[in-house]
């Protein structure tokens, strides 16, 4: 693992930009060499009309609607002709005559808006792009008044879906193919095409394969016209009535910038907001559709007390008090789950809940498979790191090689795989994954597969070893906590070869819960709760005499305890199917000596409850999330009804008040405040382990499986269209496990485990591992749930009818691939 | 009067035609698509012959040829269909057995191609883009086909039909109607669209040794330069100061 | 004094089965190839660039400085792609070429790629003339069995493929980038410049585009000399070429002789204009450059006779019109063709076709209205230059061109249809009888 201090990275001194200076419109202006003059014109306060420039996309010179006269190359000669200024790069001594200064340029600017408008219909008071429309705009300030064109216009059936979610009104399209480019360029998912041509050249999907891309809403904002709408948002508002909030998304630990409008009390749509260092201008689908699920029937509204074993509303006072008598009762059996979905100003309310006012170490964010060697490698390599000391976005763009382990971008941070794409297409960035198949998303970075059976990736890494350097990057999920051994070797060949490590979890709050102290051994800022120092600052900052002194107990040994009763829970937000043992933690959740539960919506987990408080949406109320670079991303509040929800924070406050003991703050404001004054720890760190035993060699099938990004996780619940674009359920297995197994492209096919079978349409995929059966994680049936075993679990597979388990012939050698 | 409609209105556009779902591409097809694709430093670039193998088979770019190609070449349908529909050999709906064209681009159109074409559809009884109820004869107004001087041109199957006049183009469609022998002016024996869509694709027919050299316009230059002695030059005949140069920059090769 | 036709590349059109093999070697052909393999590639390039062939494709760059350009230090193979997609209206030379003689571009074809050092080449031809690509295909096949082609041929050591590619009907692929990216499987439309296809062409490597006649030339250039072919020609329009001559002549058809000759001789050899009618007006190489009249007969048809005239010698694709034809209807027409085969890219050509042609039927049927002249010419002055690629400019130099000589009949276009004052069917080359056949 290296740590690069702030001091080396100054260190690395950055190579001066080379310049070229020109003159445009009289003015001279030094613009790093390669700037488009479209873009040099911007320096100085030029705006030149365009629609297919965009500066995230490859130039392609299209519409040319930003013509200037060129009256010198810089080599004394000047261009007979207009040129593009999209696709002109500055050259020393250049001289510019745009719109401004030159009667050619706005001749042709003119002429081009008139072309433009000859084919567009007049529907602009009813087009959801009126009022925000860059067509609209610039021919108010580049067009003709009146058009000169008495012919027809072209028309075509109106709008046509190109996928569920994005609908195309080929009339408005200007065909600027910034849509087309983005699909292929940017995300890599060229299912819409410019076909036909001349007069009748359009943008389309074939046939019935729809624009299935999750990334797809980004088309949408992108298109200079109304050509492009979402199913979500048709109709819903007009540009000038909405009200927009810039927010973080909430969603997985990229920590998107997004735009929130809102109007009437409701969100209305999201938009990717502009952040260079992040998410550059984009989002995905998730980002920027799947916000509705707090508006569903089942939002929770009023407080709910258990009575007669049924829940009931009751008042705010009764219960408090039920809850601080149950919580009271409870003593020091008691434990905090948080969830990994909370702002850091959140997560470190439970982390002074759970220690100072419940006096217990007990407290765990990760509602997931997890590990005590994870919990190690988080304190280790994860657990008070800065933005300067983690590795970032920049990073990957300038990484040599990035190495996958236990990690799917495109699925599970789709924002670092458009990086890694950009990175692969304009750098060369070499991608290696260490998985069972190229994955969608693999193929599409160009990534090198290093085949690996589910539970071994720590063996694959191994042999890794001589082809890491220092200007490597190791990026491992969260599934590695599965796979016994990865994490501690995925540290020490960081350590041995200089590499860099980032440690990517898939939700937005996890980075920040960490370092909130949402770890059973970890206070706030990385503190090791078995550090007396540490507890001393902590104690002192908090203004208590004493924290517990023992590290709390897991979320698996606190579920332990609540299913024998021993131990009272409150809770944040969990599900139990996103457990390794969903049973278990319902059963556990059933016998908890007493249950509280925080929510927004009436869970698995609230209906479970003996209190339930209700609590706001994250668009109802501030914070901030760090996300997988430890970069905070603020989040503001969108929505201020005046019959708000309380917020966690309050709700924890009332309950400290009630118990008698004081949390030290009632907002995130103060919240943040107060994490900020306690700061990172500047004693010892954790040391890196190495008593991990990694997994034994195994018979038969071994499952493999992920979370694809759209699936059936509460968030995208209430998103109707937005899911219907998502990936179907397949089993995928390699050529030789479908012959062994019986199973056929398409057939249906059955995997069990110890707890159950599910039956899925078979995917062959020609670079998988033999005996790897690979299901998503959460489409359709939670495959934990279904099957009782998680990544790396025996399974047995066979043709959907047929008699499970016995292949056709023993197998002759293992992992080929 | 002359010329086609002014078409505004696009009612069907953007795909091929997907009613139609019947293929006779086989794995013998799919062979020879891979065959195609492997001619090729990078086997996109056999996407072109590809389709036109696929309009041998099938009589049509086919949605079950779309889909063979796009899994061949792997590359998504929809960036087939943008190349499908994008260039005006590729049919989209069965062309007949015999595919005739009738240029109506300016010189042609003034010499009598409209003329032609009025007559053509007339006697047909089908419009552009059209095929005769019976499938043996589908029409289409063609762009300039590099045979000027040869004007008015028809094409048959993309063979030339050089010179033509409403009295030549009726015995022509006599003739292909009745399946009788049909001879390009300066090509091969007539056989199908279909299989001139096999030899394009790059499977040879083996009728290259048929017909003329070339047709009587290409040769009535060649013919007066015979007639009155003229000739190029001969290398002896260059201009000897130049020739002096000429050696100068290449004497060590000549040696 | 070289006479006034001079058959190079025409000369064996008129043998038995000139296409095979061995009638092409026993007129001499191959020999050009085994002198090339003797020499360095560089000086092939120095001796084409000393011959001062210029690129017979339309555009008149000079090809050996083309093949100069290619990068000296770049890795990736280089490819030398033949644009044989000849589409230009009035353009129809390249196709009996290959039709009659297709050895003539196969030798062309393995001497330019020895000379670009080039592994690779490919014979992109239009579609729509099969027996042309069943020539081009057997002809390949030929020079391969004969050892010309292929593996270490004749000996040398030096390899080179060739490849022959049907188009699909496409004219934008006859402009060179987007022929490379028909080439490459896509949908034909030009690219962006830079980089030039020299340094990243097909496959974004080194590539080369010749026109068909421009490599045929090769041949005859390495086995007469540089000097010979310069000794054709004008001050700087060397060599021979091909004229097309088509439309109201007597006898239309193919001449080859030496750039700078004039319309006024080709028509004479035609045969003269159709019998009792007289030129009116004509395009010297296709329809993409401007129309010139009768008064321009004597202007030599060299590359810079035809610019001092206001047009261009582009493909030498001499279209005769006599004083029969609607000027209006052959500028629709031809803009018709233009809108028909612009590929949609870019807006003026997209857009701008599509409004000419309709205010165009408008002149045509005299129903135009007066400032449509003005309109018709503002709209082609804003597409004109600014367009993606030159498709364009072809439509707008037919408009520009027409109306700077017949804007009479433009203003005619406000009142009367173009079929009352040149009825059509006085223009068809058919007897009279042929028109009353089923009228």
């Amino acid at each position: 693992m290296s740590v690069n201090s702030v001091t080396d990275k100054n260190a690395e001194v950055a190579p001066r930009e080379e310049l070229v200076t020109l003159t445009i419109d009289g003015i001279e202006v030094s613009v790093p060499k390669g700037t488009l003059v479209i873009r040099a014109a911007e320096r100085v306060g030029v705006d030149i009309p365009r629609f297919c420039d965009h500066p995230l996309l490859d130039p392609v010179g299209a519409c040319r609607q930003c013509m200037v006269e060129v009256p010198d190359m810089g080599n004394g000669r000047g261009m007979p002709k207009p040129q593009a200024s999209c696709t002109l790069e500055a050259m020393p001594g250049m001289k510019i005559s745009t719109q401004v200064s030159s009667p050619v340029a706005t001749k042709a600017q003119e002429g081009m808006l008139e072309f433009l408008l000859i084919n567009h219909p007049l529907d602009c008071p009813i087009c959801d792009k009126g009022g925000e429309c860059p067509l609209q705009n610039q021919a108010l300030s580049h067009g003709h008044g009146e058009s000169r064109y008495e012919g027809a216009k072209r028309t075509f059936p109106k709008p046509v879906n190109v996928s569920a979610q994005v609908l195309l009104d080929r009339e408005r399209c200007v065909l600027c193919a910034r849509c087309t480019r983005f699909s292929e360029q940017i995300s890599g998912d060229p299912f819409i095409a410019l076909v036909e041509r001349g007069a009748l050249q359009q943008v389309g999907i074939y046939a019935d394969d729809p624009y299935d891309s999750y990334f797809s809403g980004n088309v949408i904002q992108i298109c200079p016209v109304g050509a492009l709408t979402s199913a979500s948002y048709r109709f819903q508002a007009r540009p000038f009535d909405l009200v927009s909030t810039p927010v973080t998304c909430e969603h997985c630990a990229a920590g998107c910038q997004l735009r929130s409008d809102h109007r009437h009390y409701q969100v209305k749509r999201r938009l990717a907001g502009d952040a260079p260092e992040v998410n550059e201008e984009w989002n995905c689908d998730k980002g920027r559709f799947a916000f509705v699920s707090g508006r569903l029937d089942d939002r929770v509204t009023t407080p709910l007390v258990r009575r007669d074993g049924q829940l009931v509303p009751a008042s705010w006072h009764e219960a408090i008090d039920t809850a601080v008598a149950g919580l009271k009762a409870a003593g020091d059996k008691v434990g905090v789950l948080p969830g990994g979905r909370l702002t850091v100003e959140t997560a470190y309310g439970y982390s002074r809940f759970a220690r100072a006012v419940l006096g217990t170490n007990n407290i765990d964010h990760r509602s997931r498979p997890s590990s005590d060697e994870e919990a190690a490698f988080l304190a280790h390599a994860v657990a008070g790191r800065t933005l300067e000391e983690s590795v970032t976005y920049r990073d990957l763009e300038k990484a040599k090689k990035v190495v996958l382990v236990c990690f799917e971008p495109e699925d599970e941070s789709p924002i670092v795989f458009l990086r890694l794409r950009k990175a692969y297409r304009k750098n060369k960035l070499e991608v290696v994954t260490i998985a069972p198949y190229s994955s969608r998303g693999s193929i599409k970075l160009g990534a090198t597969l290093v085949g690996c059976v589910p539970g071994r990736e720590a063996e694959c890494l191994d042999g890794l070893t001589d082809q890491i350097d220092g200007e490597s990057i190791i990026l491992v999920g969260e599934r590695a906590a599965q796979s016994p051994g990865t994490l501690q070797t995925v540290a020490r060949l960081a350590s041995a070869t200089g590499a860099k490590l980032a440690w990517i979890p898939r939700r937005a709050g996890e980075i920040g819960a960490i370092e909130a102290g949402c770890l059973p051994g970890l206070l706030p800022g990385g503190r090791p709760v078995a550090d007396a120092t540490a507890r001393v600052d902590v104690a002192a900052a908090w203004g208590t005499d004493s924290l517990p002194a023992t590290e709390g107990l897991d979320a698996e040994a606190m579920l332990a305890e609540a299913a024998a009763g021993q131990m009272a829970l409150v809770t944040a937000g969990i599900e139990p199917r996103d457990f390794a043992d969903p049973q278990a933690v319902r059963e556990a959740l059933d016998q908890a000596s007493f249950l509280v539960s925080l929510e927004s919506r009436l869970s698995e987990v609230a209906q479970r409850a003996d209190v339930v408080f209700p609590v706001a949406l994250l668009e109802e109320h501030a914070g901030s999330f760090l996300n997988w670079e430890h970069r905070r991303g603020t989040v503001n509040t969108v929505i201020r009804q005046g019959n708000a929800p309380m917020t966690d924070l309050r709700v924890l406050g009332a309950l400290s008040d009630a118990m008698g003991a004081e949390l030290g703050f009632r907002g995130s404001k103060a919240a943040g405040a107060s994490l900020d004054e306690l700061g990172a720890w500047d004693g010892e760190r954790a040391t890196a382990r190495s008593d991990a035993q990694r997994a034994a060699s195994s018979e038969g099938a071994v499952l493999a499986t992920w979370r694809q990004l759209l699936d059936d996780s509460a968030g995208n619940d209430g998103e109707v269209a937005l899911m219907a674009t998502a990936q179907p359920a397949v089993l995928r297995v390699s050529p030789a496990t479908a012959q062994r197994y019986g199973l056929a492209e398409g057939q249906q096919a059955t995997v069990s485990g110890v707890a159950g079978s599910m039956e899925l349409p078979v995917a062959v995929v020609d670079d998988m591992v033999d005996e790897v059966v690979w299901v998503p994680t959460n489409t359709g049936r939670p495959v934990r749930e279904a099957l009782g075993v998680g990544a790396g679990g025996s399974v047995t597979v066979a043709a959907a009818g047929a008699d499970a388990s016995v292949p056709d012939s023993p197998s002759t050698d293992g992992g080929a691939a | 009067m002359s010329g086609h409609e002014f078409q505004s209105h696009f009612e069907n556009s953007g795909s091929i035609d997907m009613d139609d779902t019947s293929t006779n591409i086989d794995e013998t097809t799919m062979d020879e698509l891979r065959q195609l694709a492997a001619r090729y430093p990078q086997k996109r670039s056999a996407l072109l012959p590809m389709l036109h193998l696929v309009q041998s088979v099938d009589g049509r770019v086919s949605p079950a040829g779309i889909q063979a190609c796009a899994d061949v070449l792997e590359i998504s349908t929809a960036q087939v269909s943008g190349v499908a529909t994008f260039y005006t050999m590729y049919k989209r709906r069965p062309a007949g057995k015999h595919h005739v064209g009738v240029c109506t681009t300016a010189l042609c159109a003034v010499m009598g191609g409209d003329i032609l074409l009025d007559r053509v559809q007339a006697k047909l009884g089908i419009g552009e883009n059209e095929t005769t109820p019976d499938g043996k004869i589908s029409l289409e107004r063609l762009e300039c086909n590099a045979a000027c001087d040869f004007a008015p041109v028809m094409m048959v199957n993309w063979e030339f039909m050089d010179h033509m006049t409403p009295a030549k183009a009726d015995e022509l469609l006599d003739k292909l109607l009745n399946d009788e022998e049909v001879h390009s002016t300066r090509g091969a024996r007539i056989t199908s669209w279909r299989e001139a869509e096999r030899v394009l694709a790059g499977f040879p027919d083996g009728l290259a040794d048929e017909g003329p050299t070339a047709g009587d316009s290409s040769l009535v230059g060649l013919r007066i330069a015979q007639q009155r002695g003229w000739k190029a030059p001969t290398a002896e005949q260059a201009p000897v100061e130049q020739a002096g140069s000429e050696q100068a920059s290449s004497g060590e090769e000549t040696k | 004094m070289t006479d006034t036709l001079t058959p190079v590349l025409t000369a064996n059109w008129g043998d038995d089965k000139a296409w095979k093999l061995s009638n092409y070697e026993r007129r001499g052909g191959y020999k050009a190839l085994r002198k090339a393999l003797e020499m360095q590639p560089a000086d092939l390039v120095t001796w084409v660039k000393d011959a001062n062939l210029r690129g017979r494709g339309g555009a008149g760059f000079p090809t050996g400085m083309k093949w100069s350009f290619l990068p000296k230090d770049n890795p990736n193979p280089v490819y030398l792609v033949v644009n044989a997609d000849e589409s230009e209206p009035g353009t129809c030379k390249d196709i009996p070429l290959m039709m009659a003689s297709p050895h003539t571009l196969v030798e062309g074809v393995i001497i330019s790629a020895f000379a670009c050092n080039s592994h690779h080449a490919f014979i992109y031809c239009r579609g729509e003339v099969l027996h042309v690509i069943r020539r081009l295909q057997q002809a390949v096949r030929e020079a391969y069995s004969a050892g010309y082609a292929g593996k270490n041929i004749l000996g040398t050591g030096y390899d080179l493929e060739i490849t022959v590619h049907a188009g699909a009907g496409a004219y934008i692929c006859g402009e060179e980038t987007a022929l490379l990216d028909s080439l490459e499987g896509r949908r034909g439309q030009p690219r962006l410049r830079p980089p030039f296809p020299a340094v990243a062409g097909l496959y974004a490597s080194p590539t080369v585009i010749n026109n068909v006649e421009s490599i045929a030339s090769v041949p005859g250039i390495i086995a007469n000399g540089k000097d010979w072919f310069a000794g054709m020609g004008t001050e700087k329009s060397k060599g021979h070429g091909i004229f097309s001559l088509s439309g109201h002549v007597k006898t239309p058809g193919q001449f080859e002789a030496p750039l700078g000759i004039t319309l006024r001789e080709l028509i004479d050899l035609g045969g003269g204009m159709r019998e009792g009618h007289e030129l009116k007006f004509f395009t010297p190489g296709g329809s993409s450059t401007p129309i010139l009249t009768a008064e321009h007969l004597d202007v030599p048809l060299d590359f810079e006779g035809m610019a001092e005239a206001g047009s261009m010698l582009g493909t030498r694709a001499l279209q005769i019109f006599d004083e029969t034809t609607s000027v209006v209807r052959t500028t629709l027409r031809w803009v018709e063709f233009y809108k028909h085969e612009s590929c949609g890219k870019c807006t003026p050509c997209r857009e701008g076709t599509w409004w000419l042609v309709q205010t165009l039927r408008n002149f045509e049927a005299g129903k135009a209205s007066p400032g449509d002249i003005e309109k018709l010419l503002d709209v082609s002055d804003n597409i004109g230059g600014k367009s993606f690629c030159a498709l364009a400019d072809g439509a707008v130099a037919a408009v520009t061109s027409a109306v700077k000589f017949f804007r009479d009949e433009f203003e005619a276009g406000c009142t009367t249809p173009a079929w009352e004052l040149f009825p059509y069917e006085k223009s068809a080359l058919f007897a009279d009888s042929e028109l009353g056949a089923h009228a």
